[in-house]
């Protein structure tokens, strides 16, 4: 079995920021089928669809996850307390190809909620990766503690300044240097960072999001546009060909 | 213990469940998750003669009990279908119908002319898509499009053909029964009802294709009343469709007059929804002493 469902027990919560909290729920199921990159579908009671949201940290028997408030779905589920339970299907998509980068010095980039699902890669490469990471500004900056005790050298760059550089990820991205790149965060950003990876001729992995319906390939709602060797497109989908793409592969 | 099995337009399920067309692509994601043969028949992803790439995204939108889709018939194209799926699916122990759909009465002709010699248990006639500006709910939303389609179809195609109907007309009685008159053997109903969802801070649809199908429990009680309606004025069966997701709601639909129900957007919402409504179908036969499934169906006694 690829993936299942499994009702979890909040173990944890944690608010990480005004609207960004830590869950970590007990999965014995779930968690030993997990890889890094990939994606849980909650649910939410009460409304037809799940959640898609990302497997920041995988443990024996627990999963951790990191959910912004965007909506009433992911507001509902910011209400989720300490023994409360919440309904998973996963583990969804393919995961970052971790096997023949690990011995490579890595960078992560991520940018605002597109940071947490890569913690899990991170772990990974002892100590070989940096980690560069966007915000806002100093109040939405979460999980800096947690790359650097995955081994990373962090960074951040924030929109306004107040912590960091000043700045955009590719700022500081052009500083350092790197074997492969692994990113997640909004398109402009994924589009800088696969432009510099490309310009460097360095393997860049992005992890994209896409509103999603059934998150297993049936329903076909979670299209990206995908480019074939021979330069034509066609429509792929998040959470069956995905979340992570070669850089080069999706249109951006 | 009640017996489940139905028969519709001379095909025997083992239960009156099927998988609706577009929720459950071809099978083998929900395979997954239990055996298909728990189902009675799986609609397969809506499939044209040539491979479609199906609409840009974004493709979904939620909404109250709900959602909109403009997927857009994204599919490998018949020949993929047969020599790819169809194998692989007949191994499943569960009924097979091929749902088809087409830019022109030509496109559903030669479709159903290609399934003819395959192992498909059932054609269902999808001329109810509202996300593709050529082929689908253009011939769906007239009773004379229904008639003339249904009738060039059957000419053409020797298995059973059930007529999948659109909500978005004016009397669906009226097309269920030109349906019938032109040939088919059942007819499905509902499809996706069009909708719209405007995100306020960009002003734009949320869905790039500006409407979709409303889909969902949201629409469970139109589903019921059009399936009442249609029943009342066909003689072949009707499978009844749209919103079901628990067993009360399955009940209610063939009480309504439906000799099967397709379950679709609660596949989502738990993927185990299927295999709960039939456990709560079949004990509320035990429960009620009724002997079978097939009871129910028009069983409702309208005020």
């Amino acid at each position: 079995m690829k993936y299942d469902t499994e009702v979890c027990r909040i173990l944890e919560r944690r608010q990480l920021t005004p609207d960004t909290f830590r869950l970590r729920v007990s999965a014995p199921k779930l968690a030993p089928m997990a890889k890094p990159g990939q994606f849980a579908q909650v649910l939410v009671p009460g409304m037809a669809l799940r959640r898609p949201i990302s497997i920041c940290k995988i443990e024996p028997e627990a999963l951790c996850f990191v959910v912004q408030v965007r909506g009433e779905g992911t507001r509902r589920l910011s209400l989720l307390q300490p023994q409360d339970q919440v309904d998973l299907l996963a583990p969804l998509g393919n995961g970052f190809p971790l096997a023949g980068d690990s011995g490579r010095h890595a960078v992560f980039v991520g940018g605002g909620i597109g940071v947490p699902p890569l913690l899990g890669a991170a772990a990974a490469f002892s100590g070989r990766c940096s980690a560069v990471l966007g915000f806002r500004s100093a109040s939405a900056v979460i999980l800096t503690d947690e790359f650097a005790h995955a081994g990373c050298q962090v960074q951040v760059a924030t929109d306004d300044g107040s912590f960091g550089v000043h700045g955009l990820v590719t700022d500081i991205l052009k500083t350092i240097s790197f074997d492969v790149c692994y990113a997640c965060g909004p398109l402009p950003m994924l589009r800088a960072v696969a432009a510099l990876c490309r310009e460097r001729k360095t393997p860049c992995w992005i992890s994209m999001e896409q509103r999603m319906a059934c998150g297993i390939g049936a329903c076909l709602g979670c299209a990206v546009e995908l480019c074939r060797a021979d330069g034509s497109h066609y429509y792929g989908h998040v959470c069956k060909d995905g979340p992570v793409f070669s850089a080069d592969q999706v249109v951006l | 213990m009640a017996d489940m099995q139905v028969k519709i337009a001379g095909v025997p399920f083992a239960n009156p469940l099927i998988g609706a067309s577009g929720t459950v692509g071809f099978g083998r994601e929900y395979a997954e998750f239990y055996p298909l043969s728990r189902l009675g028949g799986i609609s397969c992803k809506g499939i044209t003669l040539q491979e479609r790439p199906g609409n840009p995204p974004p493709r979904i939108a939620e909404t109250p009990a709900g959602m909109l889709n403009s997927v857009g018939l994204q599919n490998p194209g018949v020949e993929h279908f047969v020599a790819e799926d169809l194998p692989w699916l007949k191994q499943q122990g569960t009924v097979v119908i091929a749902n088809i759909a087409g830019s022109t009465p030509e496109d559903y002709c030669a479709m159903a002319e290609r399934l003819n010699s395959t192992a498909v248990d059932m054609v269902e006639l999808n001329i109810s898509c509202p996300n593709v500006k050529q082929g689908g709910v253009q011939f769906g939303v007239t009773c004379q499009g229904v008639e003339s389609i249904t009738a060039k179809v059957r000419k053409h195609c020797t298995k059973p053909l059930m007529v999948k109907l659109s909500p978005n007309v004016a009397d669906i009685a009226e097309n269920a029964a030109a349906a019938e008159a032109a040939g088919a053997d059942a007819v499905s109903l509902i499809n996706t009802l069009t909708g719209m969802r405007i995100d306020i801070h960009t002003r734009r649809p949320i869905l790039k294709n500006n409407t979709g199908g409303l889909s969902g429990p949201a629409v469970f009680p139109v589903a019921v009343r059009m399936v009442w309606q249609a029943a009342q004025r066909v003689k072949i069966p009707v499978v009844g469709l749209g919103g079901i997701s628990s067993w009360q709601d399955a009940v209610e639909m063939m009480l309504a007059g439906a000799s099967a129900f397709q379950v679709g957007t609660a596949f989502f919402t738990d993927p185990y929804a299927p295999v709960k409504i039939l456990k709560g179908l079949e004990k509320y036969l035990n429960t009620n002493h009724i002997k079978s499934a097939a009871k129910l169906t028009g069983g409702v006694r309208p005020w």
